[in-house]
């Protein structure tokens, strides 16, 4: 048996039909996959859309103290960045929609939701993970706090609750167990650790360390 | 999410020209209520221009007021030293909405352009004259419990979503705004329009104009303030009505007042008449009721949302009170 030798490939004219066929198949299955801004761009013969629409985008940000330069496609979010690209899976997609907090994380200091960020907008800034809160194998004050306080139950939105708590302390929102549950509210807890995650935050708060 | 073309601008000019060049483009600024409407396919613009490191952020003190940078974050407005000193109403409105973390994200300018968070324009399976002009309205005979009891239409019974609007239409914002033949400035109660025959036009903003800045005269509300939102859960949550009260006192007459409220209407619902009637009058719970009742006029409900007839004029009797510190 030869290496390629199929039944259809010893006539010219055939080879040609298929070859028709593949180009077509294939430019089909594109378009079945393909933004209506390059059928569009297609359609129009708009090369330089056509071109602009498939390049991935230069990126240079800092991601827990590393540099990293990458070539993203414009629409990747932030989370999808961090957890698919760079392999840091602490922050987690819950809703993917702004609606949870699982996705927390700080840029340039501030707390943001990543899946509602483009990543590349992030360009040139420092974004802080869960993965860059600890020190090595030190935990940070607010990860030992919500061991200590059983800040969690699943698990699941504990980055996101912990990003945030830190957050809310640096922010100076952190003087009364009211505060604190008004400026953690966009971190919801299914398994409803509340009491337990205020209480993590008000210790940390009163031993006063810096953050 | 579709792909789209991306676009840095580093000048409010080039900006302007990068939309008003692709009819398909749009600007995102902190991107909470885009990326939102992109993922859920409500919106699918072929080229976004970033507009977010534009010179625009500046919150600064004017001869007379003050002018707030459309890029300026939520949280740096809710949290400045001269916003809350000078325009409390206007911080408290702010901390009122979504929650820390997209507060840190959402602009000035975008809030302003939210668009409504009513379930059949999330919802592309179902019909609405807003997302898809011609479909129907599937509120009007669908569930309606957030919906308005003022100013709608047969097309649209949506409401604006925004708090930190209706803390704007009741201290007389001005929004300024800049355009490919130049700039132009536009009183907060004449932005946002009314559903009418064409919900799907939100405000008087051309496609290829930008916000750039909004504007706040001196306001004699700097005491008696008070911005009221009742939702469903304690925090984090669209208001089912909001009301933003305030009162110049002397002694125990009322002076001026200034009211809006949220949650009823397809834009920030300006109480011009109910201001007018506190005028002159005692800080009392009964001048309070007869405001409310004057502001409640023309109110009209749908099968699930009667419950913004009690509810509403209850809310400005209960904020007036808190602003008058007789609650």
């Amino acid at each position: 048996m030869t290496d390629h030798q199929p039944d259809d490939n010893n006539s010219e004219g055939l080879d040609e039909s298929r070859r028709d066929f593949l180009k077509h198949s294939s430019l089909l299955t594109a378009m079945a996959l393909t933004p209506s801004t390059v059928l569009k761009a297609a359609s129009s013969q708009w090369d330089e859309r056509l071109a602009g629409a498939f390049e991935k985008i230069s990126l240079s940000l800092e991601v827990n103290g590393t540099k990293h330069s990458l070539a993203i496609e414009p629409r990747v979010t932030l989370l999808d960045l961090l957890r698919e690209q760079l392999a840091l899976t602490g922050t987690k997609k819950g809703c993917d929609y702004g609606q949870c907090g699982a996705c927390t994380v700080h840029v340039d200091g501030r707390r943001v939701l990543a899946c509602m960020s483009l990543a590349v907008m992030q360009e040139g800034r420092k974004v802080t993970t869960i993965e860059g809160l600890a020190g090595g194998d030190t935990l940070h004050p607010m990860q030992e706090a919500f061991v200590k306080h059983d800040g969690l139950q699943c698990g699941y939105c504990t980055p996101g609750q912990i990003m945030s708590a830190v957050a809310c302390i640096r922010e100076g929102h952190a003087n009364s167990a009211e505060e604190i549950q008004e400026y953690m509210s966009g971190n919801l807890c299914r398994c409803g650790a509340y009491p337990n995650i205020v209480a993590a935050i008000m210790e940390v708060k009163k031993e006063g360390k810096k953050l | 999410m579709n792909n789209f073309q991306y676009i840095r601008t580093t000048s409010t000019k080039a900006a302007i020209d990068a939309v008003a060049k692709d009819p398909d483009a749009r600007f995102i600024a902190g991107g909470t209520n885009l990326l939102d409407l992109m993922k859920r396919g409500i919106v699918s613009p072929e080229k976004l221009v970033d507009i977010s490191r534009l010179p625009l952020n500046k919150i600064e003190r004017e001869a007379s007021g003050v002018r707030i940078g459309a890029m300026a974050l939520n949280s740096e407005v809710a949290e400045n030293a001269f916003i809350k000193e000078k325009f409390p109403l206007l911080a408290q409105a702010l901390q009122a909405g979504a929650s820390a973390q997209l507060r840190n994200m959402a602009t000035v300018g975008g809030n302003i352009l939210q668009r409504t968070r009513c379930h059949y324009f999330y919802d592309t399976s179902l019909p609405c004259n807003k997302r898809e002009p011609g479909t129907g309205c599937g509120a009007l005979e669908g569930n309606n419990h957030m919906h308005a009891i003022f100013g709608f239409s047969e097309k649209c019974i949506a409401v604006h979503p925004s708090d930190m609007c209706v803390a704007l239409a009741a201290l007389d914002a001005t929004v300024l705004v800049s355009g490919p033949t130049g700039d132009r400035k536009i009183a907060f109660a004449d932005f946002h329009r009314l559903p009418g025959d064409k919900p799907h036009v939100d405000t008087v903003l051309e496609k290829n104009e930008l916000i750039t800045a909004v504007t706040l005269p001196d306001s004699p509300f700097t005491k008696n303030v008070h911005y009221l939102k009742v939702r469903e859960r304690a925090s984090y949550a669209f208001a089912l009505v909001s009301v933003a009260a305030g009162l110049q006192l002397e002694n125990d007459t009322i002076q001026r007042a200034c009211l809006a409220m949220g949650g009823v209407a397809h834009k920030p619902w300006r109480l011009a008449s109910a201001e007018k009637a506190l005028i002159g009058k005692k800080v009392t719970e009964a001048t309070f009721r007869q405001a409310a009742e004057i502001a409640m006029q023309g109110a009209k409900s749908f099968e699930h949302n009667a419950y913004k007839l009690k509810l509403a004029p209850n809310a400005i009797v209960q904020a007036l009170k808190t602003a008058a510190g007789i609650a």
